[in-house]
């Protein structure tokens, strides 16, 4: 299709791009988002192990300290960590041993791993040869690299959080539009069942939808459980929102000419009316998103979703409660809580900045 | 006012009973045949279980079952009976409910009694680097999820000594006088309480500051101001009481999510609440325990909520009559 000569200058999408670069904050956590995401993405391959490589000599090792310059002064640039003994007068129970440096190796072989199972390969960021181990963040009860179970764990946290956000919006969207398309006693049974569902709070509604699964789930099944129950649990909320805008939006004049010319309801419904919300569903979702990662995480904290061996950023608190970590093993809680506060952190300035652009006039209204 | 009162109670009953059939329908949806669940139980007697069976009609399809639950509930106000605990269910969760109704009392001091000073505080230096350091400290701390808090106070904790790590009471606690004892269970109260206390706070803040600003735009203040007051007795004496008035409203929403905000604070240090007993009947396969648990947290946030309403009522007669 030829373009006329005199395009408008600002299509609605360079405004909206204009005015959420214009929010610095906004930016970082979309580049924060992005990064996190890749790291999840590549995890096999940034994590120097394997998700369930355990090294049962080494159990609560404590972080394992890089160095650049050795004893005698000498630089390297490449990074080297000494080799560790085990040393009960100390505090943490390790110390390094000065007279064996161990060389960091960048792109190292290590474990196999196959990115999204498809492309396979045994190279990592970083290692040191066995049976030497590098661990940057520290070690847990059996040994494992609490960094590499931090971005394995990542995989878990950071999707689960967004397909039920997929799946509990699609519901909440299609109900809330039946409901205040349709009217009647569809309308009536619809919103009846949504206050049923805002009256139960949060997490006993959890707890009575998890009942419905088996106390103790294999790990594949573990994540679908997850994203039913987060999906069931959000969409009432969204549905009575969708509702009203649809009150009003049927009343628009091109829902009546769509109506006068014969289509269905549900062409009505899709086409016509869902579109209308679009903006306020896209800003409603992003800044529900750390909810519903909060929710897998306290689920998998409470013991109620992902079960070792697999890791998550929830079951790896949950490791890190017991006071003995707490009071001699702390490396275990710092990174899973930072990922978690980073996490919604970057959503929440993300979520913001979005707003702000989408919807100038703040009809979305503020996060409560 | 009278017939709004009535409506809005007449209301409520619907709601509680719609809560108990779905629950009840979750429960029955889980894997197994219940009452295999129960006679597999070794807690479970066979004096208790033949019991069951009969006042509950364990063998019957799921509506005859839930019609007996609630013939149980309304004649003999019997929610049934715990596996775990052996006792009856409305028991062990009353001593649970009253523990997180103290948790949640004491978090609402908490939260109160920083959202309004900093809110105000906010508002009086509005746009200085006061107010703008609170609003970042408020995005912060919407970021850092209870989860974290707890874990984070449970570590000072284990790590000073000057909080004990979790329960309710020390060990030797039934030594104790009353007052030493009332003391003791403050102790243990302190740190849960900041962590379900700090949730709501950067919300609270927010609206306080807002609300206050509100007002001391208003004429009143103005003619307060020009009497000669001192700004701080204009603040708080003048301003300060019309602004909580939407805020006192809010007072009843936040029973109902302290009720959901306690479970994990309680599950973090071990208070006996409503959650923690809930978190162990699901893990316990209690099944009469969890259903009871689900309906009392819902009763709490519906009831919560109809304080709320009335209280908005009062404060707005308009609500009452449109």
């Amino acid at each position: 299709m030829a373009e006329p000569a005199a395009a408008p200058p600002h299509s609605p999408r360079a405004l909206f791009w204009r005015r959420f670069r214009r929010s610095p904050l906004a930016v970082a956590g979309g580049a924060l988002l992005i990064v996190l995401y890749a790291l999840a993405l590549f995890a096999p391959f940034v994590a120097p192990y394997a998700e369930n490589d355990i090294d049962r000599g080494r159990f609560y090792h404590p972080p394992t300290l890089l160095h650049w310059v050795d004893a005698s002064g000498r630089f390297h640039a490449g990074g080297f960590v000494y080799a560790t003994v085990r040393d009960p007068g100390s505090e943490s129970g390790w110390r390094e041993d000065r007279s064996r440096p161990v060389p960091l190796r960048w792109l190292a072989r290590g474990a196999r791993w196959k990115l999204l199972g498809l492309v396979p390969s045994d190279r990592h960021l970083f290692g040191v040869p066995a049976p030497e181990r590098v661990f940057v963040f520290g070690a847990d009860q059996l040994g494992r690299d609490v960094l590499t179970r931090a971005l394995f764990g990542a995989q878990v946290s950071l999707t689960v959080g967004l397909v039920g956000i997929a799946l509990s919006f699609a519901i909440g969207l299609l109900l809330g539009a039946i409901s205040g398309y349709v009217g009647g006693w569809v309308d009536e049974g619809l919103m009846r069942l949504t206050e049923l569902l805002l009256s139960i709070p949060a997490l006993y509604l959890i707890v009575a939808l998890r009942a419905v699964f088996p106390v103790q789930l294999p790990s594949r099944d573990v994540y679908l459980a997850l994203v039913v129950i987060l999906a069931l649990l959000g969409w009432a909320g969204l549905a009575r929102v969708i509702r009203g805008m649809v009150l009003g939006i049927r009343q628009h004049e091109y829902v009546l000419a769509a109506e006068a010319l014969g289509m269905s309801r549900t062409r009505i419904i899709v086409r016509h009316i869902l579109p209308n919300t679009l903006s306020f569903v896209v800003v409603a979702a992003t800044v529900a998103v750390p909810g519903y990662i909060l929710g897998e995480v306290v689920l998998s904290f409470l013991g109620m979703g992902v079960q070792e061996p697999a890791a998550s950023w929830g079951n790896m608190l949950a490791q890190a409660r017991s006071l003995a970590v707490l009071r001699s093993s702390a490396w275990m809680l710092y990174v899973p809580s930072l990922a978690i506060f980073a996490t919604v952190m970057a959503f929440n300035l993300f979520g913001d900045g979005l707003r702000d652009a989408l919807d100038p006039r703040g009809l979305t209204g503020g996060r409560a | 006012m009278r017939s709004y009162v009535l409506r809005r109670l007449l209301q409520v009953v619907p709601l509680l009973l719609g809560i108990s059939a779905l629950t009840f329908l979750l429960l029955q949806l889980a894997p197994g045949d219940f009452l295999t669940t129960v006679s597999e139980n070794p807690q479970v007697s066979a004096a208790a279980l033949e019991q069951m069976r009969r006042n509950f009609g364990l063998d019957q399809p799921w509506y005859v079952q839930y019609l007996l639950y609630l013939k149980n509930i309304f004649l003999h106000f019997d929610f049934g009976e715990s596996f775990a605990y052996h006792r009856p269910v409305f028991v062990v969760l009353r001593s649970g409910l009253l523990n997180t109704l103290l948790l949640a009392s004491a978090a609402m001091v908490v939260t109160w009694g920083l959202a309004i000073p900093l809110g105000v505080i906010a508002a009086v230096r509005q746009h200085t680097p006061v107010d703008r350091a609170l609003s970042v400290g408020a995005f912060v701390w919407l970021s850092l999820p209870e989860v974290l808090t707890g874990l984070l106070l449970l570590m000072l904790a284990a790590r000073t000594g000057w909080f004990p790590v979790g329960g309710m009471h020390s060990d030797d606690a039934s030594s104790m006088g009353a007052a030493a004892r009332a003391l003791d269970v403050a102790r243990h109260l302190v740190l849960p309480a900041v962590v379900v206390g700090l949730i709501p706070l950067a919300s609270r803040m927010r609206q306080m500051r807002a609300s206050l600003l509100d007002v001391l735009r208003l004429d009143y203040v103005t003619t307060a101001r020009a009497k000669g007051l001192s700004e701080g007795r204009v603040v708080v004496g003048h301003a300060l009481r019309n602004a909580m008035n939407p805020l006192i409203t809010l007072f009843g929403f936040t029973l109902g999510s302290l009720v959901s905000g306690s479970f994990v604070a309680e599950t973090i240090f071990s208070w006996p609440g409503l959650g923690s007993i809930t978190l162990e009947a699901l893990r316990s396969q209690d099944q009469y325990l969890v259903l009871g648990a689900v309906l009392m947290a819902s009763f709490v946030l519906v009831l919560g909520n109809l304080v709320a309403d009335l209280l908005l009522a009062v404060a707005d007669p308009r609500i009452a009559h449109g």
